[in-house]
């Protein structure tokens, strides 16, 4: 195969080039955007898709005192991209003044629920526990959770994470079944999450007198399983980090124009920061796909005249 | 024996939730059976762990390649087992005080706490972080147009990979967004049309194609044909 009296031709080389340069190039492609993120500040504008819409009015049209259930069905490992979302969510909520009920079918999960409520309401002494926001934690069962949930919470979950019986909690009262809450919202990393909610808990409702409206948040791998389900089983989905960031937009906007003054912090614009680096590594991929391909079809056409 | 236990008790649990659903009386089996289901998926983890201690000491004591690996493994596993259970580091509850171990196990401040946070957290996210490193060098080695197929999949990734982000905008931003007919053809409005269209509509027949199936297996649990969920040398295999 080598050519010009033994020395490899370009593309050749190209062929052969160590991975280790492409690993190289997308370290650059993704930490250059991020530092130059860190120190401008900026941000590219965000155009929400009807999904991304469809989720952010649904918790923004529930009445201020509404109850949202939000579980957190994700660890560390995807927090990169479910972190910000969860966090959009909790704070929309907390904006409109909804109270939460958190919980999560991950093992793992309880304190990405801990992280979130201290990230939102690390500076809102006046959220008072037990009466605006609850943490029930987490439950071994997965879809067995949820069809307890489905006819009793209790059943699943006989006190919050701090050993407080259900009844004894101001903002369970008058919570019996899952379709007593106003909203039903998942922030998943797969199973169990947001697939098994519709499955088991959404769907059963919807022929009921009281459907349970659903949100949900959704890595961009299990978003395509999720997007059959909208907009009858959903209300709205976020997928991926590219939705994290839509919705984010519109909170922010929705900041914005209640207080034009407002200073929106760097930690709630964790997704819109993220696009920078998600933009310039996948043009990295198309130009790697486009490079890869021209090399394929030059080493193939010299096979062929050969 | 234990085999026949396990297939009578998997026929009872599916009957019972499926008359469930059309006898009245019968409307708590299916509360029944998920508290079963619970219970047996908490006890899974003591058999995974259980499981886990049993693989890796075997490992150990073979001396095989990579013996080294299942030894931090174990030793990970016990140290946070241990620091778990004995609750270490944490803070009485504020509403019991005066008991060392009424605190939250995985409270901040806490033993668990800290190696969730500073070993867990860390080393997951560097993991799953790693795969746009592997996904690139397989986009410029893997991913050829060898044929019409692979020309199709690969335009489409093009168009799903830059209308996910602002690069979709600016590429096409000369196409006017005002006029319907033709800004559908814009990257970002054209990735939403391949995800709401292509991709809703193979996913839902992959969705109806799996519901047959699980429908057509959970009927061979149910009447004991299919044991396959007992694992190797169930004796049953497929039916």
């Amino acid at each position: 195969m080598a050519s010009h009296g033994g020395q490899p031709s370009f593309l050749e080389r190209l062929d052969r080039m160590d991975r280790r340069w492409i690993f190289l190039a997308m370290f650059v492609a993704v930490a250059a955007p991020i530092l130059w993120v860190g120190v401008t500040g900026k941000t590219f504008p965000e155009a929400p898709t009807p999904a991304v819409q469809g989720a952010f009015d649904a918790v923004d049209s529930l009445p201020p005192g509404a109850r949202v259930l939000i579980s957190m069905d994700f660890d560390p490992a995807s927090a990169g991209e479910l972190q910000p979302m969860a966090t959009a969510i909790v704070r929309h909520c907390v904006l409109r003044g909804h109270r939460i009920c958190a919980m999560t079918l991950w093992p793992a999960g309880g304190p990405m629920i801990d992280g979130t409520m201290q990230d939102v309401l690390g500076d809102r002494p006046d959220w008072k526990y037990g009466e605006q926001w609850v943490n029930l934690g987490y439950r071994a069962g997965f879809e067995g959770v949820m069809k307890q949930m489905n006819s009793r919470v209790a059943l699943a979950y006989a006190t919050d994470v701090r050993k407080t019986p259900l009844g004894d909690i101001p903002l369970m009262k008058g919570i019996e079944g899952i379709a007593d809450f106003d909203l039903l919202v998942s922030v998943s990393a797969g199973y169990a999450g947001a697939k098994e909610w519709v499955q088991y808990s959404v769907s059963p409702t919807l022929t009921g007198p009281r459907p349970l409206r659903f949100v949900a948040g959704s890595t961009g791998v299990q978003t395509p399983q999720l997007i059959p389900y909208y907009p009858n089983q959903m209300a709205g989905i976020l997928g991926a980090i590219k939705g994290a960031a839509e919705y984010e937009f519109l909170v922010n906007e929705a900041v914005r124009k209640a207080d034009p003054n407002a200073v929106v912090p760097a930690k709630f614009q964790e997704a819109q920061r993220r696009m920078a680096p998600q933009l310039f590594g996948h043009v990295l991929m198309v130009a790697l796909i486009v490079l890869g391909n021209v090399v394929f079809v030059g080493l193939r056409g010299r096979e062929a005249r050969a | 024996m234990s085999r026949s236990v396990a297939v009578l008790v998997a026929s009872v649990a599916a009957i019972a939730m499926v008359l469930s659903k059309f006898i009245v009386p019968m409307e708590s089996a299916e509360t029944t059976v998920a508290e079963w289901f619970n219970a047996a998926a908490a006890i899974a983890f003591v058999l995974g762990g259980a499981s886990l201690l049993k693989m890796n000491l075997l490992a150990i004591s073979a001396r095989g390649p990579g013996w080294g690996y299942s030894a931090v493994t174990l030793l990970a596993f016990l140290a946070t087992l241990g620091v778990g259970l004995l609750k270490v580091g944490v803070a009485p509850s504020v509403a019991y005080p005066g008991h060392r171990m009424s605190g939250s196990t995985d409270a901040e401040g806490g033993a668990l706490w800290w190696l969730y946070e500073y070993a867990m957290s860390p080393i997951t996210g560097t993991l799953f972080a790693m795969l746009a490193f592997y996904v690139a060098s397989a986009a410029f080695r893997a991913f050829r147009a060898k044929n019409a197929a692979a020309m199709f999949l690969l335009g489409t990734a093009f168009i799903v990979l830059l209308g996910r982000t602002y690069a979709g905008v600016v590429v096409t931003s000369w196409i006017p967004a005002d006029m319907p007919w033709v800004s559908w053809l814009r990257l970002e409005n054209l990735s939403a049309v391949i995800m709401s269209v292509f991709t809703t509509a193979g996913t839902r027949a992959m969705i109806i194609g799996i519901a047959i199936g699980v429908a057509a297996t959970g009927i061979k649990i149910m009447i004991g044909l299919d044991r396959s969920y007992l694992g190797a040398g169930s004796g049953g295999g497929n039916g």
